[in-house]
């Protein structure tokens, strides 16, 4: 089925079987290779990406269901000139992440809160991150990062 | 994982979600959030060779005040459910619970007709609307029809509707000077209830929903008959395993689901009773 989707600011259009996964879509039909698949089972996150501008699994989402509408990945989050997302910067400041596996996708999920959230406190952001798992840092750094990056994001704006 | 290969087809109205049905029978599934649906295909556990996406029907999208009841379109997402100030005020039960499934991308995306329409007693919504004894509306090829929640709910994974339905709205009284609680033992963040207690309380009327609890969601009858008759809350909390039939698993043994049933609904009740939850916490 031709679909188009737009990714980061591009159209992409293509045909694609209706059983592909978005994930798959992204990664395999556009390279764009940022988001990773953990789980494969709605656990994990890792695969985690903006539809319309909220956080969702894209391991459980047909890509033809997304038909027409608009994704970011973490490959569209840094500014033309390289300046990282307030999140990312605060994850690289607070030493986020270990392996980085599950980066993009906490990355991605933390845009999503703050833009519902802007000013979470830290149970907020535990529970805002709840649908990510990491199994390197025990969450700590993650959590720090996100609430700086709130408070930068509050100081900028 | 993949699913098997199907058809995909997109509808923009439930008449014609309600044709398409009609003309593919028994191959078709309707595609709400998928979010219950595509992990199951994902698995091979559910191959239909026909999906009907109701994703863009816009007519089933809305939380709506119709006076002595809230109208809320089957399509509604989760998320807008919880971030309903509609239903903060008149259905706070549902507003909070809603913000109790799952994880944030699983509420972006997961609907509250597929959660209903799923039938799974280890959902949170379906006992909520038990508590809150909702109507349900379905559409099929002779128009509408009312389904009042204690038909609906037939076996497992099994509703009152039928193949060629489509649910297309919920519908929940608003009570005034209700308590409420919503009780979710699970654990691990994320995780789906072990057991789940939805409650409801004025007086000595009671709406109690349970999770987990039977082979499909189960109102606590005998709690909510002896509450009737006078029994002091905790007397009646004994009585919110009667009728259950729990099942074991790797999470519980059915007695431990039988036990937490019975301090769940006391909690439930208690904090009902104490003025329930305000809205603020929702
Ligand atoms: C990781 C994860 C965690 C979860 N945790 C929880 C939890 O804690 N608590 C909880 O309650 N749920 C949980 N869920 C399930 C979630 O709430 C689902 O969104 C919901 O059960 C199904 O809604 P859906 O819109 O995704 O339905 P779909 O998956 O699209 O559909 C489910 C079924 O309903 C049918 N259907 C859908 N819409 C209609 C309609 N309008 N009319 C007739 N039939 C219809 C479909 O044909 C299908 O058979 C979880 C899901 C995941 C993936
Ligand atoms: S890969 Fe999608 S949630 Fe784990
Ligand atoms: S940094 Fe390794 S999984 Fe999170």
């Amino acid at each position: 089925m031709e679909m188009t989707l737009t990714v980061n600011g591009t159209s992409h259009t293509a045909d694609v079987e209706p059983r592909t996964l978005l994930v798959h879509h992204i990664r395999e039909g556009i390279g764009l290779t940022g988001t990773n698949v953990g789980c494969d089972t709605t656990s994990c996150g890792a695969c985690t990406v903006l539809l319309d501008g909220q956080s969702i699994k894209s391991c459980t989402v047909l890509a033809v269901q997304v038909d027409g509408q608009s994704v970011t990945t973490i490959e569209g989050l840094a500014g033309a000139d390289g300046t990282m997302h307030p999140v990312q910067a605060a994850f690289r400041e607070h030493h986020g992440l270990q392996c980085g596996y599950c980066t993009p996708g906490m990355v991605m999920a933390a845009v999503s809160l703050l833009a519902e959230q802007p000013n979470p406190d830290e149970r907020a952001v535990r529970e805002g991150i709840e649908g990510n798992l990491c199994r390197c840092t025990g969450y700590h750094n993650i959590v720090q990062a996100v609430l700086s990056a709130a408070s930068a994001q509050e100081g900028g704006s | 994982m993949i699913p098997a290969a199907f058809d995909y087809q997109r509808v923009d109205s439930v008449d014609a979600a309600v044709a398409a049905l009609g003309e593919h029978g028994d191959e078709a599934k309707l595609l709400a959030g998928g979010h219950s649906l595509l992990p199951l295909m994902k698995l091979r556990l559910a191959t239909p060779s026909v999906l009907i996406d109701l994703g863009r029907v816009q007519e089933l999208s809305y939380v709506q005040d119709r006076g002595d009841h809230i109208a809320i379109g089957a399509l509604t997402r989760h998320h807008v459910l919880h971030t309903s100030g509609l239903l903060a005020t008149d259905a706070p039960l549902l507003a909070h619970a809603a913000g109790q499934v799952g994880d944030p991308q699983v509420r972006h995306r997961g609907t509250l007709g597929g959660s209903i329409a799923h039938g799974d007693p280890a959902s949170d919504l379906p006992a909520v609307l038990l508590a809150l004894r909702a109507t349900l509306v379905a559409r099929g090829p002779e128009g509408n029809r009312s389904i009042a929640v204690d038909d609906f709910f037939v076996g497992f994974l099994e509703t009152a509707l039928r193949p060629d339905e489509v649910l297309t709205e919920v519908q929940v009284p608003k009570v005034t000077g209700q308590g409420w609680s919503f009780q979710k033992m699970n654990r691990r963040a994320q995780d789906w209830a072990i057991v789940g207690v939805a409650c409801v309380l004025s007086g000595t009327a009671a709406g109690i929903g349970l999770v987990n609890m039977a082979s499909r969601p189960l109102r606590a009858s005998a709690t909510e008959a002896a509450l009737a008759g006078g029994a002091s809350l905790a007397d009646a909390a004994q009585a919110a395993a009667e009728g259950a039939e729990a099942s074991a698993d790797l999470n519980a043994s059915a007695e431990f689901r039988e036990h937490l049933a019975r301090v769940l609904v006391r909690r439930a009740l208690e904090e009902s009773a104490a003025g329930g939850r305000s809205a603020a916490r929702v």
